[in-house]
């Protein structure tokens, strides 16, 4: 990786809103060439616009954006000839098949009949969608066509890829497909800008994170960096009675407690011999646990570590 | 290359995209020819009888009765025709604008002006196709034309000008609605002013108010110059022009606001 080449992503200062609404309040981003950068945040975020912006499909309000050593305002047709874009909502041809959609790429790519017909057939090959190359797309299931979705993006061979949610909707087996073609193109030397609402996503993929919250990024590092800033996982207990919680909670080194809930939160990795060790204790002092359930950190935990507060709303009332 | 000759090989690209797509997707052509000709059956077999005696022996090209009205409205059929096809224009482009392929394409290093351009011609040639269609039953129902080759060539000038606008106009209509059910309604008014016209009775039979409007709305000229080249009536002094003159005001303000749309088209 040549860290002295110009970045492939560089955001400063970039603020966009919708009427009242500021969905993006001073954005500063970069992305290293060859790298794979996560923009992980809860719905309505702003990731999708941040994405939009970037691929010229809407402009910001203010500040600097350059994709590929190109002005994003000034020389939009310089960025959009260096990226592939495959957004939340899929963009493919409903009456077409999974080949016609290609060769309509790579006609509209001008990579001429033969180059062109060379291109779709390595691509139908390397997405596993040479059976339904002649079917057409409206029948396809939801990772075909995201599969799909992703082969279009890649027939004019961008150096930049935009991926909004890619896995968003898809079944477990579908998802690691994805993230295994994602992986791949980054081999190539190609730069992926994704944005994600899982941390497993994020933590999976991407060399560095950034985490988007109400329009500003909250935290910014490498997976590694921001677990360290996570308080890690728990475990809950729930108990009978209130007696039970009062002489469970004077024993244990206690997170949080819910005197209504009967639960107590108790600091864990998850391990076998740290549940192991636990219910020993409860054991020893002969208190009963109803329930015992293992927690392991997901956004809300990073959102609550950086932030104070839960990534969604509605969790926040409650 | 040179920009112009991108923007021709995209343009070419997205019409034949928009063939495509029309030809997989045959009940939207089938609806939108069928309009027409059940009005064309309707009006010749229904009332053509009795609306052929009112009809000055001028215009009915020598015939009387039903033979007549047919050889009266036929024309007006034509016109109709061109404003029902243009409905399908709508719903098209906002099938494409409110799916996720339009993103795809804007983020793409081709030619701007193409994925509107691609529209267009598809829907014109869709339109020609249909008028050939509608012609053809007309004759075989004994519509009997009688333009010299010079004649006809204008007709399908004529006729191909008046497409380009209502096309350009549906495309605009189109872009302009947030759903594909609001772009099937807006140009649906379009179907209404062959009645409010010359299509399927003369202007001067009707009450005063009605009347003025239907003399000095587009589709009048139009309807007239048609009628005169293929049947031989009385064009009048300013019908010509004032055809092509409002032809080329609808493709220019439409094309206008069309292209505005588009590069302004609203975030999702």
């Amino acid at each position: 990786m040549t860290r002295t080449a110009a970045p492939a992503v560089e955001a400063s200062r970039v603020c966009k809103s919708f009427g009242e609404m500021v969905v993006l309040d001073g954005i500063d981003l970069t992305v290293a060439e060859g790298t794979i950068f996560a923009l992980l945040g809860p719905n309505g975020a702003g990731k999708t616009t941040m994405v939009r912006i970037l691929s010229t499909l809407i402009p910001a309000d203010s500040g600097h954006l350059r994709v590929a050593g190109r002005d994003v305002i000034s020389d939009p047709d310089g960025v959009r000839a260096a990226i592939g874009v495959t957004g939340q909502f899929s963009a493919v041809d409903e009456l077409f098949t999974g080949e016609e959609n290609l060769r309509l790429m790579a006609d509209l790519n001008h990579l001429g009949r033969i180059a062109g017909r060379r291109r779709v057939a390595e691509l139908l090959d390397r997405f596993d969608l040479v059976d339904a190359a002649g079917k057409p797309v409206s029948r396809y299931s939801g990772g075909m066509r995201r599969r799909l979705d992703l082969a279009m993006t890649l027939v004019g061979s961008p150096r930049v890829i935009f991926l909004d949610e890619p896995t968003t909707g898809l079944d477990p087996r579908s998802r690691r497909t994805v993230w295994q073609s994602i992986r791949d193109l980054v081999a190539g030397g190609i730069t992926i800008f994704l944005t994600t609402q899982y941390l497993d996503e994020a933590d999976q993929l991407s060399d560095r994170i950034a985490v988007l919250d109400h329009g500003r990024i909250v935290a910014e590092g490498t997976p590694g960096e921001l677990k360290r800033r996570i308080p890690g996982g728990h475990i809950r207990l729930h108990f009978a009675a209130p007696g039970t919680l009062d002489a469970a909670a004077s024993l244990l080194d206690v997170a949080s407690r819910d005197e209504e809930g009967l639960v107590l939160q108790v600091p864990s990795d998850g391990s076998a011999a740290s549940v192991r060790g636990l219910l020993n204790q409860l054991d020893n002092a002969r208190l009963d646990v109803e329930h015992l359930s293992i927690h392991t950190p997901d956004l809300d935990d990073v959102f609550f570590a950086v932030t104070g507060h839960l990534s969604t709303e509605e969790v926040a009332l409650t | 290359m040179s920009a112009l000759a991108y923007t021709i090989l995209d343009s070419t690209t997205m019409l034949r995209r928009n063939l495509r797509r029309l030809a997989r997707y045959p009940s939207l052509t089938l609806i939108v020819i069928g309009m027409p000709l059940v009005f064309l059956l309707l009006f010749v077999y229904v009332f053509g009888g009795q609306l052929g005696h009112g009809l000055d022996g001028g215009l009915a090209g020598g015939h009387r009765g039903r033979a007549g009205y047919l050889n009266y409205v036929s024309p007006g059929i034509l016109i109709m025709t061109v404003a029902a096809t243009v409905q399908g224009t709508a719903i098209v482009v906002a099938m494409d604008m409110t799916g996720g392929i339009i993103d795809r394409f804007r983020t793409m290093a081709i030619a701007r002006a193409s994925v509107l351009t691609g529209h267009v011609l598809a829907s014109l040639i869709q339109a020609l196709a249909s008028i050939a269609i509608v012609l053809g039953v007309a004759v075989a129902l004994g519509f009997r034309p009688n333009p010299s080759p010079v004649e006809w060539l204008a007709t399908l000038g004529v006729l191909a000008l008046f497409t380009l606008a209502l096309v350009w106009l549906s495309t605009a209509l189109g872009l302009a609605a947030k759903s594909v059910e609001t772009a099937s309604n807006t140009p649906m008014f379009l179907t209404l002013l062959p009645f409010l016209g010359s299509g399927f009775v003369p202007t001067d039979t009707m009450p005063s108010g009605l009347r003025e409007f239907a003399k000095y709305q587009p589709l009048t000229p139009v309807t007239e110059t048609v009628r005169g080249l293929l049947t031989g009536t009385p064009i009048g002094n300013t019908n010509g022009t004032a055809a092509i003159a409002w032809s080329l005001g609808i493709a220019a303000a439409s094309y206008l606001w069309a292209r505005h749309l588009y590069n302004h088209h609203a975030p999702r």
